[in-house]
């Protein structure tokens, strides 16, 4: 199979299974068939979703380093472009579904409950990084791009912290989330120490 | 909202189908690996699981008692109630304790009332039962995550049973205690599992609260014994106060002189308190409690959002035990 194949069946993979999945799961929430709490469900859906793709954006380049598969660098963008869209649908599922479009609760618990203020800035991130993928811009901006990329470190490490803040009292899954971080980050260890 | 007549919720048989489906929807979603990081891993074991759906579920059976007549509130389906639980004892996700908790053993059981009372007793399965008349009593219960539901309870007051072994002069408190037996209760075996508890579980009242006519020991709902998931065979309900006070599959009852510990509490005193009442005023550290989602039937564009009462709406039954005190404080 030629690079360019493989490229775009990958990418043909990433879009039927990111889509796949959210479609299914709003579906059946739409149909009050995902248990009885449909909103609490879509929010780790989306949630959860959100940060194991950027996570798999993150393998990325390690993996092309490693195995010399520089193809693979196509699709981190559809990968980023794909957990910024779960992360949107979480923030907006929040309001729409759990604060119910009530304005200044949700003000109210951006600004009053630390989880989600951690939530909001990782959002943000995610956001201006979604907006700067577009090719023009990224040519444009130079060698500020790669600058900019690099809050993506900030923007997942956030979204876990975000994550482990959320939960009662049941923590081995954000640790183990964690961990996968700090295994990722350390691949880039010098990225961070030159700086 | 609209009353509803009791009787319109006998027949449940649909209701039950309906949980079957609710379950296979999220093994769907497990299986897929994506809920959750745990999952990841067994999407085989899942798989297995999924073809072979006819796990044997816990069977309850129907109970005599006097039934409510209406209530103003809508209540939450069966399968819901059923199928949503915090019974960390069961695992951590709402769904865990449905899913793990149907080879339960309840039958033999045993309810040791001991501690500061004249006539201590102990009850066996079949006392649960008989001893005391039953009805139904139709209540709110708010979960301290700010989600509630409307439950019609089987049980009997728990003033009956305080007032059959007379509690002498010195019992302040009420303290009881969930089963412990790791061997079938897989969160008491792993720390992981239990969402680093420690267990038994344990719960406390001040006396008062306990002889309030409103505190429930209950042993079935909607008409029929308790499900496992949700404390068989027998468990609190304390409409008034914060889900976590209303602690279920209970071995023993004591009457005490000092406040007993409690476990939410002593897992987190700042976000916990002993006396937990549902209070709009005062709102957990990391989220709200001035509106809670009520569950009952609706998907995801359900306008679910109402207000949170003082006392969870209890208020005129409940306020005057608390009049001195700053609740505030006493959280
Ligand atoms: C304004 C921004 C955000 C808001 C208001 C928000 C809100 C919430 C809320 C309310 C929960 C708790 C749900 C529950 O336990 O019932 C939650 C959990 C979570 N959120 Fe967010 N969030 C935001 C941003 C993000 C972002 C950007 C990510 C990931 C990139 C994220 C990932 C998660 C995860 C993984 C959970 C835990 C889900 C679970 O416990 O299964 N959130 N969020």
């Amino acid at each position: 199979m030629s690079n360019q194949h493989k490229i775009w069946l990958l990418k043909l993979i990433i879009h039927l299974f990111s889509m796949g999945l959210i479609s299914l799961t709003y579906f059946n929430a739409l149909n009050d068939n995902l248990g009885a709490d449909p909103v609490e469900a879509v929010l780790h859906f989306t949630g959860i979703g959100a940060i194991n793709l950027l996570l798999l954006s993150l393998v990325i380049s390690p993996l092309v380093r490693q195995w010399k598969l520089s193809w693979l660098m196509q699709v981190r963008r559809l990968l980023g472009l794909y957990a910024f869209f779960y992360a949107l649908c979480h923030v907006l599922s929040f309001w729409a579904f759990e604060i119910q479009f009530n304005v200044s609760l949700f003000f109210e618990e951006i600004i009053e409950r630390p989880y989600i203020t951690v939530g909001l800035v990782s959002f943000m991130l995610l956001m201006a990084l979604a907006i700067t993928s577009w090719s023009k811009i990224k040519r444009k901006m130079g060698k500020s791009w790669q600058k900019l990329h690099n809050w993506v470190y900030l923007a997942i490490t956030l979204a876990v912290i975000h994550f482990y803040w959320s939960v009662k009292s049941d923590l081995t899954e954000p640790l183990i989330y964690f961990i996968i971080l700090v295994v990722l980050l350390s691949f880039r260890k010098n990225k961070f120490i030159r700086k | 909202m609209k009353p509803v007549k009791y009787s319109k919720y006998n027949e449940s048989e649909n209701q039950v189908t309906d949980e079957k489906i609710y379950r296979d929807r999220r093994q769907v979603l497990k299986s897929l690996g994506f809920v959750g990081a745990s999952s990841i891993l067994a999407p085989y074991a899942h798989g297995i699981d999924w073809f072979s759906s006819n796990k044997k579920t816990f069977e309850t059976s129907p109970l005599k008692y006097q039934a409510a007549s209406s209530i103003a509130d809508t209540l939450t389906p069966e399968a819901k109630v059923i199928s949503h639980n915090n019974f960390y004892e069961f695992g951590t996700a709402k769904n865990d304790p449905a899913e793990n908790a149907q080879s339960f053993k309840v039958d033999p059981w045993t309810l040791e009332i001991s501690g500061e009372c004249e006539k201590p007793i102990t009850l066996n399965y079949d006392d649960l039962f008989t001893t005391f008349d039953l009805q139904e009593r139709i209540y709110r219960f708010r979960c301290v995550e700010a989600w509630s539901m409307v439950i019609p309870w089987i049980g009997f007051q728990l003033s009956e049973l305080l007032k059959k072994v007379q509690p002498t002069s010195r019992a302040k408190y009420v303290a009881f205690e969930t089963l412990f037996d790791p061997q079938q209760m897989p969160g008491q075996k792993s720390r992981r599992i239990g969402g680093g508890i420690d267990y038994p579980y344990v719960e406390g009242l001040r006396i008062d609260e306990a002889q309030n006519p409103l505190t429930l020991l209950s042993v079935g709902l909607y008409g029929k014994t308790l499900p496992p998931q949700n404390g068989a065979p027998i468990r609190l309900v304390v409409p008034w106060k914060y889900g976590f006070k209303s602690i279920k599959s209970i071995v023993k009852i004591k009457l005490v002189e000092k406040m007993p510990p409690t476990t939410w509490n002593i897992l987190a005193p700042n976000e916990y308190g002993f006396y937990a009442n549902v209070n709009p005023q005062v709102d957990h550290p990391r989220w709200s409690q001035a509106s809670e989602r009520r569950i009952t039937t609706g998907g995801l564009l359900a306008r679910n959002r109402v207000a949170t009462l003082p006392f969870n709406g209890y208020g005129e039954q409940v306020a005057h035990l608390y009049k001195s005190m700053d609740l505030r404080k006493f959280y």
